[in-house]
Formats: C-alpha cells, structure tokens, sequence
C-alpha cells in the first residue's frame, strides 16, 4: 500500500500533466525512492492510483534502466562502459571492481552493500574511466584507486 | 560583446553563475527585449538570419522549426516547449557543462523560444544520471520563478510560462525526439511515426518544440547581439560557436567553445594536446557514436554541419572521440554495437535483431571464433540499417561507424579472421 508520503508526492507530480498517467514514470521513482526498489506490490500500487493496469506498468517499469524490479543493494554502482571510457580502460574497472565485490555485472554482493550494473556514457568522457556511485560521480579512475573510492560507501 | 558567448559568464572554479552574478553579466536582458514590443514571429526571423542550426547533431535549422508551430489565438492551448537534456549519445559531454554552469542561459533561452512559438508549458527533460545538473538547473529555476522571469505574466507582461525539470528514469533512446515526448507521456520511450511531425502534434498531441540544451543557450545572445554578430561568430555559414571536446588517448582531454568550422587538427593537437607519449593517431569519430570514422587525411576540413562531408562523416555533437594505434578498431566498434544493442528500444526489426546479430558477430571475431563471410554480413547488416527501414535513427546512426569502419579498417577486420585471435590481445 502507498503510504500517505509517497500519494502526496504522486499526486504532486500529476498537476503538471493533462493526464493522470502521465505521472507513470514519476510514480515509480517516487516509490523506488521509498522502498528502494520496485516490487509488485510497488507496480500495484501505482496502477492503482493512476488507474492503469498493472501489466501496462510493468511495461513501462521494465523499460526504464534506473527503475530496479530487483532489489538492489544499498549502493548501486553504475561503471560507465561507453566508448570513450572503454579506450580508456573500461575493461580493467570492470575486473577489478569484480574482484574486489566477488560479483558480476548484475549482481549483487551477499551482504547487501552493492550492486555493480553497467550504464551508458555518463558524459564525462574528458575524465574517463567513469562511474557513479548512488549520487556521486567518481571520475579518472585507475585499478588503485577504485578500490579506495568503494571504501566510502558502508 | 565576447567571441564566446556560451562559456563567457562562467566561474573558473566550476561552481554555478547564480542569478546575481548572471544578472550581474548583463543576464536576462534578451528576455527585457522581446517582452518590450517584439512580436513572437520577429524572434524566430531572427534566429534563421543567425543561420542557428540544432546542436543535437542532426544540424536541422532552429528557426526553420519554429517556424512550423501554429500561432495565434486560434490555437489550442497548451503549445510545448522542450529542452533535450538527455544527453546520452556516447562521447559526448558538452551540455553537462552548460547545465551545470549556466543554468540561467538554458531558462533564458527557453523562455525566448517559448515566446517564438507561444508556448505556455516548458520541460527541461534532463537524464536521470546528470545529478549535479538536475540539483543546479532546479535551484535556478526557483530563481527564476522569484524574479518573475517564469510563471504568469512575465515581468508584467502579458506573456506566461511554466518551466519544469523532469528528470528522466534511464535509456538512451529518449533522446529521439518522438521517444522522448513518449517518455514524458509516462510511456516506454518507443519512436512514434513522422508525418505528424511534433511541431503540429507532439506532445499530448499538441504542438510542440523539442531543442536540444546547447542550441537553446544560443538563443538569448542572439536576441541581445543579432543575427549578423552570431553568424560572424562562425568561420562557415553555420551561425555561431559551438562547443568542441576530445576524450581518447590525447594529453589533455576537453571541452573548448570555438567558432563554428574549427578543424578537427585545431582541436586535436591545439587544444588537447596531439596524442599522449607511446600512442599515435589513427583515426577519431567526430561527433557521439552516431557519426563515422575520419581519418588524417581529412583533419582539415571545416567542422560545421555539411564541412565533413567530403571525408563522408558529419559533425554530429561536436564531440570527438579519438582512436589510437594501441586500441583495437574491430574491438572499439564491438563496443559502439553493444551499445546500441543494449540500447535499441526493440520497436523495429532491423534494429533489435540487426545490432544484436552484428554484436555477436564482432565478440565473436574478437575471442578468435570469426568466420568468412562475417565482414560481408556486417555490411549487409548495416545495409539494413539505412534511415527509412526505421522508425528513428538509432540503427541509422549503428550503420555509420561501422560501415565506415568497415571501410578504413578492412585490413584489422581481415586480421582477426585470418589470425583467429584480435591481434591487439
């Protein structure tokens, strides 16, 4: 069930459009924002209040990278692996972080701390290799220091 | 009156120009202008004298566009007013910057185009992923709504707008025009077909006008300085500056606003630096993935929207991505597949079947499992690709680095199929 939270924040959202489910996307943030990710109930929940079907948010919740119908760990960490962060070492990042968390792309450490997924070019090609960690963007990263970057997060 | 209007009012430490200091630089005096007595229509004419061509990548002129919503009273309220801030296409990092340090120059613009084509409702769509961008932009907006730069009846006009940022759940097909009026309809970001095109039916249907970030903070300085200033700004007969980055294996990767028609060996070895120590220049991707391989002997032409046609590419977002005598071609263009790939929205067969087959082929050919035949399958793939057998341009941008890579690296293809293994493993 939304709480009264997250149906004030919905509905807020559904003034700037002229249809209700329009908000759709919006919604689904808002519930992920609360619950950390987006369960079924979480689907339900929004279709119910914007009056769609739950199959037809699923579809749009399915669609949408940042939108997680798994849980997720309590760090997402999104490595950038478009092409110029790829030139630049791409590769490396991505075995080193799966050595230091004993995952894969799409996994999710044992203990809850973090989940590894890949992203498209987060736009900051001029310092790459690149990723973000929940908020913050770390940038010019090297097999060291990605390392002590992961040390932050608890 | 600067030569570099868009990066002008920016602070060296990197932290936004706020209100004050905008107002400050002479900021907001475009939106003073037009609302003393200009008629929309005027603003438009002079935006197509500033030959101001969208720097999205496409090039389309931007008063062109506008000139395509219906106006006057007769219309049905609401008309749209875009911001494409979902800069996503790879390589390209150029309206990050203009959104995190001008904030101010994006509203202003938008708020002369909106008054262009009388809009009433403006939305910054901006990715998900552009945090420091969206925390800015919507502080700037607050801004703007107290100085009465936005809302009902601007500075005691008769003209209102509502601005909104909406931030963006993820996927680079929403930076396709008709996906990203889809996904600001709460839908799944699929390409919708054209004719209707969306400035007669866009947005819920309405007419609607979606620019990119980087060709709406042009806008205002055209207003203040004109369309004879902004088009001498240029060196062609592209109007204007336009922001240039290099990323790849050079010494100092970057972003530097230059005069339209700066060549790429200006940029590559004046401003970044030539390559780094060990590593040689091969070839560079002018522009986002979107856009096909250069080569040297093509360094000298003129960037602008039609200067690189003679090397068979486009400037696409102005953004080079550099390729060096270390790195892999057959791999870097595997990686441009899987990314559109991974990206494509599975509306259309060519695309989601078509890049997922070439990016088999190509971790194939790179893991030494290649076949005969594959180069012409890939050629035949990206023949599939061609703009017309799709809905948007995704597969259509696939097709040009890897035709033209196809073509440039034809030896590094053929390599890999007669060595069995990728040669730079």
């Amino acid at each position: 069930m939304l709480s009264a939270e997250e149906v004030r924040e919905i509905e807020a959202e559904t003034t700037r459009y002229p249809r209700r489910d329009a908000a759709c996307i919006d919604a689904l943030k808002i519930v992920q924002r609360h619950r950390g990710w987006i369960s079924d109930e979480g689907i339900r929940d929004v279709a119910g209040l914007l009056n769609m079907s739950a199959d037809e948010v699923d579809g749009i919740a399915s669609f949408y990278s940042l939108l997680f119908r798994k849980p997720v760990g309590r760090h997402v960490i999104l490595l950038c692996d478009s092409v110029s962060c790829w030139v630049m070492g791409y590769e490396t990042m991505r075995r080193r972080l799966e050595e230091l968390l004993q995952i894969k792309l799409g996994e999710t450490t044992p203990d809850d701390r973090f989940t590894l997924l890949p992203i498209v070019c987060l736009g900051c090609c001029d310092r790459a290799p690149a990723m973000l960690v929940d908020r913050d963007l770390h940038v010019n990263l090297d097999g060291e220091t990605i390392g002590r970057v992961l040390g932050k997060y608890s | 009156m600067t030569e570099r209007p868009l990066t002008a009012k920016m602070h060296e430490d990197g932290s936004a120009v706020d209100l004050a200091a905008y107002e400050q630089a002479g900021g907001y005096q475009s939106v003073r202008k037009i609302l003393s007595g200009m008629e929309p229509k005027q603003v438009t004419q002079m935006v197509k004298d500033a030959n101001l061509r969208g720097r999205g990548g496409a090039g389309f002129p931007t008063g062109t566009k506008w000139s395509f919503v219906p106006l006057g009273k007769d219309v049905p309220d609401p008309t749209y007013l875009i911001c494409n801030a979902d800069e996503m296409e790879p390589g390209t990092f150029k309206d990050r910057l203009l959104m995190e340090r001008d904030p101010h120059q994006l509203i202003e613009g938008m708020i002369g185009a909106a008054f262009a084509i009388e809009a009433d409702v403006a939305f910054i769509f901006l990715r998900g992923e552009y945090i420091l961008a969206a925390e800015r932009v919507e502080r700037a907006l607050a801004e703007a709504y107290a100085a009465h730069y936005l809302g009902r009846h601007i500075l005691g006009s008769p003209f209102s707008l509502e601005m909104y940022l909406h931030v963006s759940a993820g996927r680079y097909m929403c930076g396709d025009e008709t996906g990203l009026l889809n996904a600001l309809e709460g839908k799944r970001a699929n390409p919708r077909m054209k004719p209707p095109f969306p400035t007669t039916a866009g947005l819920f249907g309405k007419p609607t006008v979606v620019n990119n970030v980087e060709t709406l903070c042009c806008v205002s300085h055209i207003v203040n300085h004109g369309s004879e200033w902004f088009r001498n700004l240029s060196r062609t007969s592209d109007g204007g500056t336009k922001l240039f980055g290099v990323s790849g294996k050079v010494k100092h990767p970057g972003l530097w606003e230059l005069p339209m028609g700066t060549t790429p060996r200006e940029i590559l070895e004046g401003h970044a630096g030539g390559m780094r120590e060990g590593v040689a220049f091969r070839a560079l991707i002018p522009g986002g993935a979107s856009t096909e391989f250069i080569v040297e002997g093509d360094l000298d032409l003129p960037m602008d929207f039609s200067g690189l046609k003679p090397a068979g590419s486009r400037m696409g977002t102005g953004t080079m991505i550099v390729l060096d005598d270390k790195t892999c071609p057959v791999g870097l263009i595997r990686n441009l597949m899987a990314f559109f790939s991974r990206e494509s929205c599975g509306w259309c067969t060519p695309c989601w079947s078509g890049l997922h087959w070439s990016e088999r082929i190509l971790t194939a050919m790179e893991q030494g499992g290649g076949e005969n035949g594959d180069i012409e399958k890939l050629h035949q793939l990206a023949s599939w690709w061609a703009p017309g057998h799709t809905f948007c341009a995704l597969a259509p941008g696939a097709a040009e680095p890897l035709e033209s890579g196809l073509k440039h690296f034809r030896d590094d293809f053929e390599a890999h199929l007669r060595e069995k293994r990728c040669p730079w493993k």
